[in-house]
């Protein structure tokens, strides 16, 4: 019943999304000063280990239990994990009854969707960089995954009796029918309109955007960008469940839609800048990852390398926007992540190929002889996850905001968020040491005591 | 006793350094400065938004010489880092009271 070369690979993909927390660490960490790099590791980072959690105790359950309020959020019949140690997932059909022949087991499932959990809240840190309090990041992460992601991806990745043979989804995959193969809408402009919303709600870093602020490390960001680019592979073509043709056709897609975003972003940049950017390469291969990630499981090739330059052109001008309405998202998670994940969402309307995909449940799109259906489904996907999350996410922000407060203060922003939340810095390249505070006892470190004082 | 010191462009170092071995100057202290003066900065762009870099690296050189020696340090400093566009740097030359060879007590003049 199990399929083993399936769970090998859904393994495997669990573990490289999970590669991607830290990448996009590395890639945010590179672009913010200096002095608050180790507080960008820091809340990416702890979304492994908060969500981590959460999940055990009730995402998974939340995400993928059997619905409970008409596709909004599922039951808690694995709560705690329970009812996932040799169980299974599956799709049954009336030859293989439920799982069916090809099952997975319950936990590989669930580690698998783990990582995608982690790293939505995670894409949202970059909008409020180098000024959050590291416990109000925190406590922030738990409640969005909480009220936010794990409903959205009960909507978009639960599918009827896929958890269970009579298990019940969410709205979006089931009744609406909008397509998403990887998290478009669930993840990524899931996070961007989150992004959105705490860049307002924390307001805009001291002198932005007069100052401006210049990336410390741009090798990192451009390492980080190739982690995630690496670790996408399990995001989409993990999507697919299943080590075969669809998973073959989802990584074709990932890699060539990213490789015209990049190139769209630097022409975008040759023309209006006069000069190709290793922060365009690195934020081009992102994009593109993003916009392809709903669509890579139902376009053809041919359709990814279009995505791919629209979204890499599209974002390259979108990253502007913050000027034009003057909102600090300091690094871009409203001109990549939201933005991209909106025209990934949307282009399946138009390149939507149902021969790519037999178990597509929508329509053909535009290009390939649909009709408008299936763009109307896939914009009111888009728009319902990107209200919903703008909505949590201010109430959220606004309530830690007036509570235990989400920002620095401004000295604290000044000297170094590092030094302020972290007491540490991230780079000593001085040959001066430190010495322990006036007052304390120093550790006796000499075994013979020569040199013990006395 | 003279204190020469110099603010010129970083790649200019090489030159200056041969000059020195030629007046058989055995010793300078190098920082590593930025400033400003005549010279602009320039700019780069990040994500499309510009960023003006106006602080340039520059090197700061400081040779401690004697009285005799210390018109011929000045000049081959000058002479050395000397390109002949804008962001050249500076030679300056100040009195220096006394000095002490921290290793050998050695004092005054003995000790440059």
């Amino acid at each position: 019943m199990v399929n083993a070369g399936d769970t090998a690979w859904v393994l495997a993909s669990a573990a490289l999304v999970m590669l991607m927390t830290p990448g996009l660490a590395f890639f945010y960490g590179g672009m913010v000063r200096s002095k608050s790099v180790l507080n960008m590791l820091m809340m990416n980072f702890v979304c492994l280990a908060v969500v981590g959690v959460l999940w055990a105790l009730y995402g998974y359950s939340w995400s993928f239990g059997n619905d409970k309020f008409g596709g909004l959020v599922g039951d808690g019949e694995f709560a705690g994990l329970a009812n996932t140690i040799g169980h299974f997932v599956g799709v049954g059909s009336d030859a293989a009854p439920w799982p069916g022949a090809d099952a997975l087991p319950a936990l590989t499932f669930v580690m698998f969707q783990l990582m995608f959990a982690v790293i939505t809240p995670a894409l949202i840190s970059g909008s409020i960089a180098d000024r959050t309090k590291f416990w109000a990041w925190t406590l922030f992460v738990a409640g969005w995954a909480t009220l936010c992601y794990f409903p959205v991806a009960h909507w978009v990745f639960a599918f009827d009796g896929f958890t269970g043979p009579d298990n019940v989804g969410g709205w979006i995959a089931n009744t609406l029918k909008a397509e998403d193969f990887a998290g478009g809408t669930a993840v990524h402009i899931n996070a961007g309109a989150a992004g959105l919303a705490l860049a307002i709600v924390l307001g805009r870093r001291k002198g932005w955007p007069r100052d401006r602020m210049r990336p410390h490390s741009l090798p990192f960001v451009l390492l980080g960008a190739s982690l995630l680019w690496f670790g996408w592979y399990g995001f989409n073509a993990g999507s697919a469940l299943g080590a075969g043709d669809l998973a073959s056709v989802a990584f074709t897609n990932t890699t060539l839609a990213t490789c015209t975003a990049v190139l769209g972003w630097l022409l975008v940049e040759q023309i209006r800048d006069g000069k190709p950017t290793t922060l365009g390469a690195a934020s081009g291969a992102v994009a593109g990852l993003v916009a392809i990630t709903p669509a890579c499981g139902y376009v053809a090739p041919m359709g990814a390398l279009a995505i791919g330059i629209i979204a890499g052109a599209l974002c390259a001008m979108a990253v502007g926007l913050k000027f034009r309405f003057g909102f600090d998202d300091s690094l871009d998670v409203v001109g990549v992540h939201l933005v991209g994940g909106i025209v990934g969402t949307l282009l399946i309307g138009f390149f939507g190929d149902n021969d790519v995909n037999s178990a597509a449940l929508g329509e053909n799109g535009l290009f390939y002889g649909g009709g408008w259906l299936q763009l109307g489904r896939q914009a009111a996907a888009a728009g319902s996850v990107m209200v919903y999350s703008f909505l949590v996410a201010t109430i959220l922000g606004l309530a830690i905001k007036y509570t235990i407060g989400f920002r620095v203060n401004a000295e604290a922003e000044t000297t170094g968020v590092d030094e302020a939340e972290h007491a540490e810095t991230g780079y000593d390249y001085s040959a001066l040491g430190g010495r322990a505070p006036v007052g304390t006892s120093a550790p006796v470190v000499d075994p013979a005591g020569a040199d013990a004082p006395s | 006793m003279k204190l020469v010191t110099a603010v010129v462009q970083p790649h200019t170092l090489g030159a200056i350094r041969d000059a020195l071995e030629h007046l058989a100057i055995l010793g300078m202290t190098l920082t590593e400065a930025q400033g400003y003066g005549r010279q602009k900065g320039h700019t780069e762009i990040y994500r499309g938004s510009e960023y003006d870099v106006d602080l340039i690296p520059k090197l700061k050189v400081e040779v401690v010489c004697a009285d005799e020696a210390a018109l011929a340090v000045f000049d081959a400093i000058a002479l050395a880092a000397r390109t002949g566009r804008i962001g050249d740097g500076k030679v300056w030359l100040t009195p220096v009271e006394h000095v002490v060879r921290v290793r050998t007590g050695e004092r005054g003049a003995d000790a440059v």
